[in-house]
């Protein structure tokens, strides 16, 4: 008997591994039961998050709110959304283009409706005038430094164009021990970050449907010409670090605090996380990136991530309630030095650098019907990938001599390929 | 090698005496039944490896040959099947297979690894002392796992991190130089790397291959007075050669899709892409999975054939000692 034992336990076995799964108790309308949340925030899951836990269950008596974070949000959740299981409230992922958003989420009400109410719904997220998503938080864009470094290399007014931001890179290294500028090279996607100055450079808030429709975006004188113009010739000029691919961001942090980095460009997000990591807060700043149209700074300001909710979720009236009460009852945005999602909510502490220098913040108009998404569609379907930094690392690469091209040929690469893929796509 | 052929004979035959002992006179249905259900057993233990098999191997393989008629981006329900345009593409780009230089480096390595591993097993298949400590380290970093072996030899190559601190205590600090950075050395850092954490496997086959073979040849060839390069050349060598032969295939093919260290260290950049680096970016970075799933398939071909001509050009021999 024993023998038939051994192979009894080798079908149940087989057919445990089967049967995995089940199903939650499932509510129509009512805002009640439990609702998985998908988080990117694997820092503060365990902390902030079980506060907002609390009191959304608080205020919505009967309700239960689980988290899941997830460390590489962007390529986990994309695979993921492959079944029909990815919680009932994530953050809609970047690489999903606007036309995908009806296949994946649930409509959360017109642009109309909702505009008067939240920022960023009016571009991003959005598709035939359907809103999908409400930002956790919002950023602009500039370069994070540190001020007692820039004052020590005798610089205390915000660079007005390239040039002078190259010679204020200078100054700092030939009178201070810091490294001008740091890329953060070796984790790329710091890199991608330079993207957001889409929009910024020009000043027009168009600038991303004429990215779409334009044949050389790297000719002189075009937005990412002057973007990576700038990242190329700080390159070679010396003012970015000696040796960029061991360079470590959790490290980079403490280093602009400590002064040992002047300066990284990054999104307004990161301020927070640079004070925290700096023994005087006081230090760190935000600069507008260096340039003036019309006399003015400007900045692009932008959703973050935005809350959703799974098309296949059952239990759609709770996880509506979430996404409500996180973008405006949560203080998440305030917390974390971000831009309220929330209209008539003020501009964040974090942000009174651009403020003083008299930047103008703009938002980026929504693309117009059958355009929406384009200009990153080309880009990865000619195997740029815009938002990634691969590309740039070939230009940080090619400006410390690492490989045998000039930034002219890097140029003209990059426009021969978009355009030839724009053409292919139409 | 010695390998027991008469396994069978070795033990008593099953079927006949002893269970007719176990069943009264009117037993012919139910031993017939029984024989049944013995029969099934073993399959029932093999429906649990046999299911895993198919479920993490053959399923998505299978899968993988789909996507690859597919232009799939990796998320749209929808697969549009394009034939085998992929792969025409694939052989019409003849920069995607320009990476497979990046491959030759690690080919050397191998080649280094294979020598340092032979030397390092045939010197302790002797009587060393702290033996068994040796084969400890030579084999430990095989035990590590890949990540932190990419994230261990970031440090090391830093700029003023172990290595260069550490030539510069031999006094050898003028050697020091972006390990990492520059474009020209980065390869040979990678392969170093994969050398030291490879080492290991290839040594414990050796040494384990070395060790099989019958204590009495080498009595033998020391009564014929062979010395140890004697004993190495015309004893050790010939009888671990299909050992040999199997570790310059598994270390060929495994050159050829070199990724986690290079994934882990560089994550590709500054020349250290290599063929699978770029497969994955190619599916999860510009989202197209069929287009990257036809190159794994190429992949998987070109693998297969390295290894058929390698057969072909060296055979695999019978070992007869004795």
């Amino acid at each position: 008997m024993r023998k038939y034992g051994i192979a009894g336990m080798a079908l149940v076995l087989s057919l445990a591994l089967a049967g995995c799964g089940g199903d939650d108790g499932s509510s129509d309308g009512a805002i009640t039961g439990e609702i998985t949340v998908l988080t990117q925030r694997t820092d503060i899951v365990n902390t902030v998050f079980q506060d907002y836990k609390r009191r959304f269950e608080a205020k919505y008596p009967g309700t239960t709110v689980k988290f899941e974070a997830i460390t590489d949000y962007e390529g986990e959740i994309r695979i993921r959304m492959n079944t029909k299981e990815y919680g009932d409230v994530l953050l809609i992922p970047n690489s999903v283009t606007a036309d995908m958003l009806p296949t994946f989420f649930e409509p959360l009400g017109t642009v109309e409706e909702l505009k008067d109410r939240y920022r960023f719904v009016r571009s991003e997220q959005s598709f035939e005038g359907t809103v999908y998503g409400l930002a956790i938080t919002g950023n602009a864009q500039g370069f994070v430094y540190n001020k007692r470094v820039w004052q020590q290399a005798g610089i205390t007014t915000p660079p007005k164009t390239p040039a002078e931001f190259l010679a204020a890179l200078t100054a700092i290294r030939d009178r201070t021990d810091a490294i001008p500028l740091y890329t953060n090279y070796k984790d790329k996607w710091p890199l991608g970050q330079w993207e957001g100055l889409r929009g910024v450079v020009s000043g027009d808030p168009d600038a991303a449907i004429k990215l779409g429709r334009d044949d050389a975006p790297w000719a002189p004188g075009k937005e990412h010409y002057i973007i990576d113009s700038l990242l190329f010739d700080a390159v070679a000029q010396g003012l970015t670090e000696p040796d960029p691919t061991t360079t470590n961001w959790e490290q980079s942090k403490a280093m602009l605090g400590t002064g040992k980095i002047a300066t990284m460009m990054l999104g307004s997000w990161a301020i927070v996380q640079m004070q925290e990591a700096a023994p005087n807060k006081a230090d760190i700043g935000y600069l507008p990136f260096p340039l003036q149209v019309n006399g003015t700074f400007h900045s692009v300001i932008s959703g973050d991530y935005k809350n959703a909710i799974n098309i296949n979720s059952k239990n759609k009236a709770t996880a509506r309630a979430w996404i409500e009460w996180f973008a405006n009852e949560s203080n998440y945005a305030a917390d974390q030095g971000g831009i309220s999602p929330v209209v008539n909510q003020p501009m964040p502490a974090t942000l009174a650098d651009l403020t003083a220098a008299g930047t103008t913040f703009i938002e980026l108009n929504p693309a117009p019907k059958g355009e929406e998404g384009l200009a990153d569609k080309i880009g990865n379907e000619a195997e740029i990938a815009l938002w990634d930094g691969a590309y740039r690392q070939r230009i940080v690469d090619a400006a410390r001599g690492a490989r045998n091209e000039t930034k002219e040929q890097i140029f003209a690469d990059l426009n021969r390929k978009w355009a030839e893929t724009k053409a292919r796509l139409q | 090698m010695a390998t027991p052929t008469k396994l069978a004979s070795r033990f008593p035959v099953r079927a006949g005496a002893p269970t007719r002992r176990r069943l009264g006179p009117t037993g012919f249905r139910r031993r017939m039944a029984h024989h049944r259900k013995r029969t099934l057993t073993p399959y029932l233990f093999l429906l649990v490896p046999v299911t895993l098999l198919a479920v993490f191997t053959y399923i998505p393989v299978a899968n993988m040959f789909w996507y690859s008629v597919t232009s799939w981006n990796g998320i749209s329900p929808n697969k549009e099947f394009v034939g085998i345009d992929n792969y025409v593409e694939i052989f019409t780009r003849p920069e995607l297979f320009g990476v497979l230089r990046v491959s030759l480096y690690y080919i050397g390595a191998s080649v280094v690894q294979i020598g340092l591993a032979l030397y390092f097993a045939t010197v302790l298949s002797f009587h060393v002392r702290f033996r068994n400590l040796f084969k400890g380290i030579i084999f430990f970093p095989y035990l590590i796992n890949g990540v932190a072996i990419g994230m261990v030899f970031l440090y090391f190559f830093q700029p003023g991190g172990t290595l260069d601190s550490a030539l510069r205590v031999v006094g050898l600090g003028g050697l020091s130089q972006q390990w990492l950075g520059d474009p020209d050395v980065i390869n040979y850092s990678l392969a170093g790397t994969s050398v030291w954490r490879y080492l290991g496997l290839n040594f414990v086959l050796f040494l384990g291959a070395i060790q099989s073979i019958p204590a009495q040849l080498y009595e033998a060839a020391e009564l014929d007075g062979a010395n140890r390069w004697h004993q190495f050349r015309f004893l050790i060598l010939p009888g671990i050669r299909p050992i040999i032969g199997l570790s310059f295939i598994l270390a060929i093919s495994g050159s050829l899709s070199v990724f986690e260290i290079p994934w882990v260290m560089t994550g590709g950049a500054n020349g250290s892409e290599t063929f699978v680096i770029q497969t994955v970016n190619m599916a999860f970075r510009y989202h197209k999975v069929g287009l990257a799933s036809a190159m794994a398939v190429v992949l998987l071909v070109i693998v297969l054939l390295v290894t058929w001509i390698q057969r072909r050009v060296v055979p695999d021999e019978k070992v007869n000692l004795s």
